[in-house]
């Protein structure tokens, strides 16, 4: 379609008439495609284009406008052009007002970062429009700060909604800030609350890259709120997001929805080179000879081979740690400091001693609380703890599952229990070559600062791979190693492990209630019953466990929060891969129908990612149950 | 075959308290008492008769606050001290007196021993840190009066300062100050004027202590870590790093050159007094006795080059006397 600059004043309705029907029939991109371009040229300098394009959009009928809107926004490389093309039609239409402010942002959130700044952009460029940017921000907040919104509403959403609060705050200018500052304090508090409440990493970071960003903007002098985070690509691009970019420069649109490239992995620190800052000049050198009678070769040194590193006496023996953690006195602040570092080596080499003293030790270490500053401190601790529930296992296992259920324990206690109980049980589950266990296992043995949310990603690794080892291959490849077989020795254990676990979840305390607010505990605990489930392949108890847990996922399988789902659909995947077949299929038939139309339902209508992805590998494995049943004659 | 290290002549016990500083006086005339004066933590400073190894005398100054600076003030019967209570009192112990005649309050909460320099008869030049984080003020004695404070500049970080040496050349020249600060830097002060003449970066941890030979013009400095760091003083007045030592064990409290230039000790925090040659520091002994950090050691001023001591003070309340090098 090209048009004839004529001068003339011509009715261009039926044009406009053209373009939306093309436009809502789903061709926007090739009209405009065409369009836009001839039309950013066309009114760079001309003030008569620049109307006829204005007329041109505000003659779409209404019920065509929505397409076009949409198109126009979405097609312009940049907010002042798109300012340029469509004029003030915002403020004149209702129709494309409702589409700008509030469909585009707060009911759909597929677009593009580059998408939300034409938008945001262009309702910046003219005061009459401004007055809208303010509106949007005030509703882009209130859905930002809502707590029933943090819950339900997909991550993805969260994402562009901090994004467009973020664009909108980079384009407010300092009265404006200032004749709402009491507003946006307000929100952010509320605000920051809500996503600090939840269980998911992404949204915590989410809640507080805005959050700061916020106070940047009320604060100009004065204290900021500032976080401690990891820094990854989406807090950088989002912060990035509050610095406006001159108006000729294309934003080119970044991913969104990166998250499992994203979660945990943080961009490596360039290694400073720590030069000692040493000494200011050069050191003379030893060789300048000495002219004068050296009277130091008069004195003759004395035997100096008792010089040597002060070492403290590390004990030799159990008893003795116990005497040295236990005991009160200050001085001893050396001792056990060895002591600490040297407890998880004794044990493993004392079995028998330690057996006799194991819920002592066990006892000491679950309440040892930092004396001096040991590097590691909480590291060595847990590995102390593994050593002695490995080498005394039933016992150890009875004494921590009844204290995770007692009175009188903080949360952080709480969730050490079950991650010793888990390093403990990936120990005993494993062959050991060397000594070591090469379990590409769940959780590693290091600090969990945060709900591992990591173990539902690796959880997906470990399923995909043994989903891989279940399909059906020709080529037998390479012949691998034989790997050395040795008694498992968690199938003795794997009960008192598993059931003292989840036998009390509903059973709430003064100071702890799973299904109430320790919703974090529980979805660790949830976690680490799936960890187990998956361990227990090949123990005796692995049927009577399985059905333990289907009871418990399903009692469970409508909770709130996403985390404590994806552990409960973790659990159903350890499940499946764990239980022999046969066994699957005599025992628990019903359930497992049960459980697939819930599975059916998660896929298609939660709004976590992660908990549609995990419900459709179990009905994937639930599918190749199936065939298997099929393929094995009857 | 090398010889083991000495026993201790002899062993002073009695002080009840952690030993955090030493002083003899034993260079008056013959018939005169060796004296050794220590201040302990529980705010006690003990006159040892060194011919009866007794307690003479406990001066009560400091309000059970740890005293941890003593020196004479010329002579036996002048005494100042330092301690917690953030004074530095005077004292009067001539003819069996034991009353405090002066006392400067400092503000100084810190651990940093004051630097005496006698610059004429009956005056005397005082350094001592101040009240303010990184300052040294300079006062003259018995006047107390401010000859000036030392300001690093803005922005220098050197924190506090932990040890203090005043010393001058000769009777005429200007008195100069060593100060070692908590960044582990050493920096040479012009008293008269006020200002920095050199600084340098000797250790990566604080300095705890130094000792400067004003003939070689060349000083020790030692610090938490493993190292001690020997610096010199060229003619434009800078500091070099001559060489360093690098010791078996982490943490010097005290270091004291003798007043022949001939040997150094060490009071280390491993418990243990190391001797070294000052010449080219030449590890000489390793005095084992203490049990726990000793805190001090100190050379007495004998004028009989045989009868010369070292004494170190330690954690465990005991001051060791050791007769070592003294035939050289």
């Amino acid at each position: 379609v090209c048009f004839i600059p004529d001068g003339l004043d011509c009715s261009i309705s039926f044009v406009s008439h053209v373009l939306g029907k093309v436009c809502v029939h789903g061709r926007q991109k090739e009209i405009l495609g065409v369009l836009v371009p001839h039309l950013t040229d066309l009114t760079k300098s001309d003030c008569i284009w620049q109307r006829i394009c204005w007329r041109l959009v505000e003659c779409v009928p209404d019920r065509w406008m929505e397409a076009v809107v949409l198109g126009f926004v979405q097609r312009a490389p940049g907010a002042d052009v798109l300012s340029r093309l469509l004029g003030n039609l915002v403020v004149k239409n209702r129709k494309a007002q409702f589409v700008v402010t509030q469909k585009m942002l707060l009911l759909q959130y597929g677009h593009t970062t580059a998408v939300l700044q034409n938008l945001l952009g262009y309702l910046s460029l003219d005061s009459l429009r401004r007055t809208l940017l303010l509106r949007v921000l005030q509703e882009l907040l209130e859905t930002w700060s809502s707590s029933s919104a943090v819950k339900h509403s997909p991550a993805e959403q969260q994402l562009y909604i901090s994004k467009a609060i973020l664009i909108c705050l980079s384009h407010l200018k300092e009265p404006e800030i200032e004749s709402c500052r009491q507003e946006l304090l307000t929100s952010m508090m509320e605000g920051v609350k809500c996503h600090l409440d939840s269980s998911l990493t992404q949204l915590r970071r989410l809640g507080m890259v805005v959050a700061e960003s916020i106070s940047s903007k009320i604060n100009t002098e004065g204290p900021v709120l500032k976080f401690e985070y990891e820094e990854d690509d989406e807090t950088r691009e989002l912060k990035s997001l509050l610095v406006q970019t001159p108006p000729f420069c294309v934003v080119p649109s970044l991913p969104d929805d990166d998250r499992s490239e994203k979660a945990g992995a943080a961009l490596p620190l360039v290694p400073e080179s720590s030069e000692k800052p040493h000494t200011a000049a050069p050191a003379m050198p030893d060789e300048e000879l000495d002219a004068e009678l050296d009277s130091d070769d008069d004195l003759t040194p004395y035997d100096m081979s008792e010089d040597k590193e002060l070492k403290i006496k590390t004990p030799v023996y159990i008893r003795d740690c116990i005497e040295v953690l236990t005991g009160s006195r200050a001085e001893d602040v050396d001792k056990w400091e060895a002591t600490v570092k040297a407890l998880e080596s004794l044990v493993r080499k004392n079995p028998a001693a330690t057996r006799e003293v194991s819920v002592e030790l066990a006892k000491i270490l679950l309440h040892l609380e930092e004396k001096t500053c040991i590097e590691g401190f909480v590291e060595l601790r847990q590995r102390a703890q593994v050593a002695i529930l490995t080498t005394d296992p039933i016992p150890v296992a009875k004494y921590l599952t009844s204290q995770f259920y007692s009175l009188n324990y903080s949360l952080r206690q709480r969730m050490d229990i079950l991650d010793v109980l888990v390093l403990a049980a990936q120990e005993l589950s494993c062959p050991k070559f060397h000594g070591k266990t090469k379990h590409s296992g769940a959780q590693k043995p290091c600090i969990q600062l945060l709900p591992g949310s990591d173990s539902s990603k690796d959880w997906r690794r470990i399923v995909d791979e043994r989903i891989k080892s279940k399909t059906r291959r020709f080529d037998m490849g390479r012949s691998h190693v034989e790997l050395a077989s040795c008694p498992n020795e968690f199938n003795s254990v794997a009960g008192h492990f598993f059931f003292p676990l989840i036998q009390h979840f509903d059973r709430p305390l003064t100071t702890f209630d799973l299904l109430g607010e320790d919703h974090l505990v529980l979805g660790r605990l949830v976690h680490t019953l799936a960890i187990l489930m998956y361990l227990a392949v090949n123990t005796v108890a692995v049927t009577a466990m399985g059905k333990a847990l289907l009871e418990f996922v399903w009692a469970l399988r409508f909770h709130t929060d996403s985390y404590v789902r994806q552990g409960l659909l973790s659990c159903i995947s350890s499940l499946l891969l764990s239980v022999p077949t046969d066994r699957i299929l005599a025992d628990m038939t019903e359930e497992l129908l049960e459980t697939q139309s819930w599975l059916g339902d998660v896929m298609e209508k939660d709004p976590d990612g992660d908990c549609r992805r995990l419900a459709l590998q179990n009905l994937l494995l639930m599918e190749n149950l199936k065939k298997k049943l099929e393929a094995v004659p009857s | 075959m090398a010889l083991p290290p000495p026993d201790p002549q002899f062993v002073l016990r009695g002080t009840s308290a952690a030993v955090h500083t030493l002083h003899f006086s034993c260079g008056g005339p013959e018939r005169d008492i060796p004296l050794l004066f220590s201040g302990s933590e529980n705010g006690f400073i003990h006159v040892w008769n060194l011919k009866t190894r007794r307690v003479d005398t406990a001066l009560d100054g400091h309000g059970r606050k740890s005293v941890y600076c003593v020196e004479t003030m010329g002579g036996k019967d002048r005494l100042l001290s330092q301690g917690r209570d953030q004074r530095i009192c005077l004292w009067d112990l001539a003819e069996g007196r034991t009353s405090v005649t002066d006392s400067v309050f400092t503000e100084h909460v810190g651990f940093c021993r004051c630097s005496l320099l006698k610059v004429a008869q009956g005056r005397w030049l005082m350094a001592m840190a101040a009240r303010s984080l990184e300052e040294v003020q300079i006062l003259e004695l018995p006047s107390k009066t401010s000859v000036c404070t030392l300001k690093p500049e803005v922005g220098a970080k050197l924190g506090m300062p932990m040890c203090l040496k005043l010393w001058q050349l000769n009777c005429d020249s200007q008195p100069v100050l060593l100060a070692g600060y908590e960044d582990g830097s050493v920096v040479l002060w012009n008293v008269s004027m006020g200002k920095a003449l050199s600084q340098l970066i000797c250790h990566q941890e604080p300095v705890m202590s130094l000792d400067f030979d004003t003939e070689k013009a060349k000083g020790i400095s030692g610090s938490s870590e493993k190292v001690l760091s020997i610096w010199s003083l060229n003619e434009q007045q800078n500091l070099q790093v001559y060489k360093t030592h690098e010791l078996v064990n982490a943490g010097i409290s005290d270091i004291t050159i003798r007043p022949d230039k001939k040997i150094l000790a060490t009071a280390g925090w491993d418990h243990r007094i190391r001797i070294f040659g000052w010449k080219k520091l030449k590890p000489l002994a390793v005095l084992d006795y203490h049990t726990a950090t000793v805190h001090c050691v100190s050379f007495s001023d004998h004028s009989n080059p045989q009868q010369r001591l070292l004494a170190a003070g330690s954690k465990d309340q005991r001051i060791s006397v050791w007769s070592i090098y003294a035939q050289t």
